[in-house]
Order: structure tokens, then C-alpha cells, then sequence
């Protein structure tokens, strides 16, 4: 047995901004960046409230190449207003989904990290979210995977959350969180006794990578390595879902058929318990590799 | 907000060409900066828009410190401020330069 040599340090998504994401899970060198920061496209809602703008608005959207295959992708940055979709950012965001009924990618990546629609704009970003909504659902009845990938600080929230499940394939960290009302709003709206926000480990069973795949919503959990991002995104992206009927029902089907099974849980852990997850627990310690291994037969197909 | 523009005499920088950088994010007590050629062969050009009024004077101080330190004539910085401290701001306008010129060396 050869000794062990120093261990190859992981280089964290979460941490990593919103290009140094783009430039990690796509081909090195690949990544043209559209309306990119020199071309100042800022926002004119933040100008007039008196508050700083950045010169992408929060989001980098170009064309790269992911394993050899050409694809269009977004990054969200989360450390810029929460990652919070305004007018032009949504703008970016639905002007690539419509590049790409025109340029016919092998697929288009977002790598998502927001609180949802930005309050200082707000009309004008639910509007964003919506075309950015249908935008992926056009892309995807012309046969191009979407793939979104969750593993920013601020997870992915409010409607981008919804954006996420319109997708082909979600990749998560357990860092990641997805959800639709964050926790902070849920507690606000309905008090602690429904939701603890400031219990971590709380959030993290309920919103987090590892519950999210366990139900079926994310289609890998990955580590929070832009590596592991990067191999999750090159499986992902001929992962195609079809856009029918017959698909949309039976996904109603099993929602429904998991508000009968798990809708008295009061914790996610109770959920995984019913799934068959020996210890609970433990989970939550596990790293992706373990974690897999240890619930290989109990993942849900929400699909 | 308060804008301020500057224009600098700075040693002339290491090349010429190279696609613009932008450094940093906009969030609090920090700052993005963009850089690209601009200004003339001998000055650069920088400018401010921060959230923070009434500290034109030590923005000044920082700029005319690091534009005298570095090599930076031909550069155009464009800055965002949320309420960096003039550390951090100091810090943001290296790693612009930093990555502008070094990818051209």
C-alpha cells in the first residue's frame, strides 16, 4: 500500500462567486460572457431608489462548453442584494432562455443562488420571473435540457425555487437549500412553533441537498466542490423530462401520494425514517459518497 | 448616492489590450471594481459611486496612494461602493489590477 499523499483540497462552490462557479463547472477557457460588466447594464429601479448597482445586476450569462458540448449558462450571485431577481437580472436571465431556442445548445445550465424575486423591484421581477418560468419550459419542449444547480449561500428560493423544479435536473449540496418561502417568512407568517429559522439543523433537514434528493426534487447530491458541481452538470445535461400531459399528471399523482404518506410528519427526519433510512442521525454528518451509500433504495422517484 | 471622478498621473502600466475585470461584489462594507484601458498614456481615470456620503477626502487619499504605488497609467477603474472601509477598498483596487495586468504579462 502506497502512502496516502496530502489530500487534493476541495475548492467550495458555495464560497466561490457567482464567474468563479461559471469558470469551475464549465470547460477551462470556454466561457464568453454576454452583456457582461463593461457593458454597464445596471438597473434603473436601484438608481432611482439611491442604492448602489452592480454593473451585471447580480447575474453573468454567456456561452461555454461543458464536457465538449456547447451549452448556454447563467450564474447567480447571492452576495449582491441576496441574489434577488430584478428587472434587468430577470432580463438576463429570459434573454438567454431565448438564445437558446435561436442557437439550439446542447443544453443550458443555471447555477442558481437567490432569495427569489428582488423587493426593491418587485413587480417588475415577479414579471421577470414568470418569462424567465416560461422560458424554461419553452427551451424545454424544443428538446434542450435545462439543468439548474443549487449550492450558493442563499440556496434558491421564492420563485426561482419554482424555477429550479421547471427544470430537466436539479443538482444540490446539502448546503444548498431549495424551497419556495424561506424560513425566515415562514416563521414570520406563521410563527415559531410552525418553524424555528434559527434552528440550522432544522432548515437544513427541511430545505436542504440531502432531504431534497431523498424526496425525489434534486437529481444529485453532490459535495460542496465545484468539481463535484461540475461532473453533476455534465451527467445532467442530456437528462431530459418530457414536457406533456401524461408527465405533469403523474407528478401530481405522486405529490399527492406523498401528502398521504408524510403529510402528518413533523420533521423531515420522521420522513426518512418512513423511507427506510436506518439512522436518521447520522445522515446529516455524512459526506456525499456516504450519504449515497447509505440511502441506496430509499430515494422517492418524484418524477 | 455620491459619484466622484478622478483623474490621476500614475506610472505608465505593463501593456496594453486585455479584456475587462471586474473584482469584488456589491454588498455590505464592500465593494466591486471594473477595470479596463481608459484615461491617457501618462493618468488613469477613476469613478466613484458609494452609498456613503461625505468622504470625498479619504477617497481621494486611497486613490492618489494607490495610483501613485502602482503602474496603472492607461486604466480605467469603475467602482461600486456599499460602504467599503478604505483597507478594503485599497485591497479590491490590487486585486483589479492585479488581474487586469496579470493576464497580460
Amino acid at each position: 500500500m502506497s502512502p496516502p499523499g496530502p489530500p487534493v483540497p476541495r475548492r467550495s462552490y458555495r464560497e466561490a462567486s457567482a464567474r468563479r462557479r461559471l469558470l469551475g463547472v464549465l470547460d477551462p477557457g470556454s466561457f464568453e460572457e454576454r452583456l457582461g460588466p463593461a457593458e454597464r447594464a445596471t438597473s434603473p429601479h436601484l438608481a432611482a431608489l439611491g442604492q448602489p448597482v452592480a454593473f451585471d445586476d447580480g447575474v453573468a450569462v454567456g456561452a461555454g462548453a461543458l464536457g465538449g458540448r456547447r451549452v448556454l449558462a447563467a450564474s447567480q450571485e447571492g452576495a449582491f442584494l441576496g441574489g434577488g431577481v430584478g428587472e434587468v437580472h430577470g432580463a438576463k436571465l429570459a434573454g438567454l432562455l431565448a438564445a437558446a431556442l435561436r442557437e439550439r445548445p446542447e443544453a443550458v445550465l443555471l447555477l442558481l443562488d437567490t432569495g427569489g424575486v428582488r423587493l426593491q423591484e418587485a413587480n417588475a421581477g415577479l414579471v421577470a420571473v414568470s418569462e424567465v418560468m416560461r422560458g424554461v419550459l419553452a427551451a424545454r419542449a424544443e428538446g434542450i435540457p435545462v439543468v439548474a444547480l443549487v449550492g450558493g449561500g442563499w440556496g434558491c428560493f421564492g420563485g426561482m425555487g419554482i424555477v429550479a423544479r421547471c427544470c430537466d435536473a436539479v443538482a444540490m449540496s446539502e448546503e444548498g437549500r431549495l424551497g419556495l418561502s424561506g424560513p425566515d417568512v415562514i416563521e414570520e407568517t406563521k410563527g415559531v412553533e410552525e418553524l424555528d429559522a434559527s434552528d440550522r439543523g432544522l432548515v437544513w433537514r427541511t430545505y436542504g441537498g440531502k432531504h431534497r434528493y431523498l424526496l425525489g426534487e434534486a437529481d444529485r447530491l453532490v459535495d460542496d466542490d465545484l468539481d463535484a458541481f461540475r461532473a453533476a452538470a455534465i451527467a445532467l445535461a442530456g437528462a431530459r423530462r418530457p414536457v406533456d400531459l401524461a408527465t405533469l399528471s403523474r407528478e401530481h399523482h405522486v405529490l399527492a401520494a406523498r401528502l398521504a404518506a408524510h403529510g402528518a410528519a413533523a420533521d423531515a427526519a420522521a420522513i426518512w425514517t418512513a423511507l427506510g433510512v436506518a439512522d436518521p442521525d447520522a445522515l446529516a454528518l455524512l459526506d456525499a459518497d456516504e450519504f449515497l451509500r447509505d440511502v441506496a433504495g430509499t430515494r422517492r422517484e418524484a418524477r | 448616492m455620491e459619484r466622484l471622478e478622478l483623474e490621476l498621473p500614475s506610472a505608465r502600466s505593463a501593456a496594453a489590450g486585455g479584456a475587462p475585470v471586474v473584482v469584488g461584489v456589491v454588498a455590505s462594507g464592500n465593494l466591486e471594481v471594473l477595470v479596463e484601458r481608459g484615461g491617457t498614456p501618462d493618468r488613469c481615470r477613476f469613478e466613484v459611486s458609494t452609498s456613503v456620503h461625505g468622504f470625498g477626502a479619504v477617497w481621494r487619499a486611497v486613490l492618489e496612494d494607490f495610483a501613485a504605488r502602482r503602474a496603472v497609467a492607461g486604466l480605467a477603474f469603475s467602482v461600486n461602493d456599499a460602504g467599503a472601509t478604505p483597507a478594503v477598498v485599497t485591497l479590491r483596487l490590487e486585486q483589479a489590477a492585479e488581474e487586469f495586468l496579470g493576464a497580460e504579462r
